[in-house]
């Protein structure tokens, strides 16, 4: 029997920061910085937004997007690397907050930037035996990065909640892949406020060996091709990253373009392929085919392939789209992003 | 706030889950458990608002007590909920950008900490109706 998406839901904070304001703080180039990262500018959460009521707000415009009964999402997964509390889950506040509670069970997971696509095989898996009805699986950061190291200058806030069930599919997961070893490329100590990271040693080792490794894994498994897709979407830690893994892996601009958000966005962490999916679920039309591989440091890769079915143009204006959510953007200034982000 | 408090009120806070008398149709909020004007009469049953309302009147906070206080300067206002019942919120805006009679609608976001290691309190605000 199918297993797919039948909902989808975006949160995307109003406020933004340029490179240029960041690189004026820090004396750096934002030329250079801007041509090193293909990032232009990020989003920063309000200073009573986080983990936690960005997962709400992205919940909730997945339930209004197809109206489902809250009361019929057996589970909730919530994916981040910015948990409000280390104890107390953000899921129970989620189900609270959509109306879910009590009769199911919820979680928080944690993956680095592939919690969130992890949440969606747990669901997946329960969906397929029966236990549920539907699961809802969200990723959500408001991402964390020490004031002046160069993650500061993507390091972003947002979340992407996606139902996952049996009937009234937008898409259909056709099978999902995934590769995972023991790599310390990026990690947070307990009681540390923010990550560490190995430098270029993110590069090939981690980012591109996991993305390669899960992405061909399952194309071969279903025996497709990259021709075979029309969109393609990788974990998006900057904007030179997914074009070079694509390019490696045989895809080309116009396939991955409508799902590259990064430069306007950001690096959202446990959201960043899940908001870049629905921007793709935002345009893409009947029987269009989607790969979507994300990315987690730590390290592993999650790999989705999914095709559009009937029903999607008439719930996609139920809530908000991407390219909506990006508009009416306020700018900060460095001392207010800072205020923002708590830092003073 | 004290858990417990916070705790029993979090479907109100979280959902504007008030009540509504089925004898004269009224709604309530916060939630009442006898319906004043139908008394023995009437009805009383849990009914979750819409979240749409308008601005009836508002304040700008420059002033704020312990724990609001990096947020100024933020809009306090009276809110007439499209069901009637008036509710007092935060209204998340430029305050510049507030205008009686300014429809909003209910948004979820942290309301209060009780410090750096105490409970995180959410709830319901408003911003101006997109």
């Amino acid at each position: 029997m199918s297993i797919g998406i039948t909902s989808y839901g975006v949160y995307i904070p109003r406020y933004r920061i340029k490179v240029e304001e960041i690189a004026r703080v820090w004396g750096d180039d934002p030329e250079n910085i801007k041509r090193g990262l293909g990032v232009c500018e990020k989003s920063v959460p309000d200073m009573d937004e986080d983990t936690a009521t960005i997962a709400v707000e992205a919940a909730r415009n997945a339930i209004r997007r197809n109206n489902t009964n809250p009361k019929e999402v057996g589970a909730i997964y919530v994916g981040s690397e910015s948990h409000p509390y280390v104890v107390k889950p953000t899921a129970t506040i989620v189900a609270e907050a959509i109306g879910a509670t009590p009769y199911l069970t919820a979680a928080d997971f944690e993956f680095a930037c592939k919690a969130g696509t992890a949440a969606i095989q747990a669901c997946m898996g329960e969906v397929a035996a029966g236990f549920i009805e539907y699961g809802m699986a969200i990723g959500s950061d408001v991402s964390q990065a020490a004031p002046g190291d160069a993650l500061e200058y993507t390091a972003a806030a947002g979340g992407a909640a996606y139902i996952i069930g049996k009937k009234n599919l937008i898409a259909e997961i056709e099978d999902t892949f995934s590769f995972t070893t023991d790599t310390p490329d990026f990690w947070r100590r307990e009681g540390m406020s923010y990550p560490l990271h190995g430098g270029r040693f993110t590069g090939e080792p981690a980012y591109f060996r996991h993305i390669v490794s899960a992405t061909k894994g399952l194309m071969e498994k279903i025996d497709v091709k990259p021709g075979d897709y029309d969109f393609v979407v990788f974990h998006q830690p900057n904007g030179k990253f997914p074009i070079r893994v694509a390019k490696k892996l045989g895809f080309t601009k116009e396939q991955i373009q409508p799902g590259l958000i990064v430069p306007t966005l950001g690096n959202t962490y446990s959201a960043s392929s899940l908001i870049s999916l629905a921007a793709v679920l935002d345009e893409a039309e009947q029987g269009s085919r989607i790969l979507m591989t994300s990315f987690g440091s730590g390290a592993g890769s999650d790999s989705f392939s999914m095709v559009i079915t009937e029903g999607i143009d008439e719930m996609r204006d139920k809530a908000p789209t991407v390219q909506e959510l990006l508009k009416g953007a306020r700018y900060l200034d460095y001392a207010l992003y800072a205020k923002h982000k708590g830092v003073m | 706030m004290a858990v417990p408090r916070f705790w029993r009120n979090i479907p109100a806070r979280y959902n504007l889950i008030g009540t509504k008398c089925l004898t004269c149709e009224k709604c309530y909020f916060p939630p009442r458990t006898t319906c004043p004007a139908c008394r023995r009469a009437g009805k009383i049953e849990m009914h979750k608002f819409e979240g749409i309302g308008e601005v009836v009147t508002y304040t700008v906070i420059h002033s704020a007590s312990e724990g609001f206080d990096r947020q100024t300067p933020y809009v306090l206002a009276i809110i007439r909920l499209d069901e009637g019942p008036c509710m007092t919120a935060q209204i998340v805006c430029d305050p510049n950008e507030i205008e009686i009679g300014m429809k909003v609608q209910s948004i979820f976001r942290k309301i209060a900490e009780e410090g750096p290691d105490g409970v995180i309190c959410y709830g319901t605000k408003f911003a101006p109706k997109r």
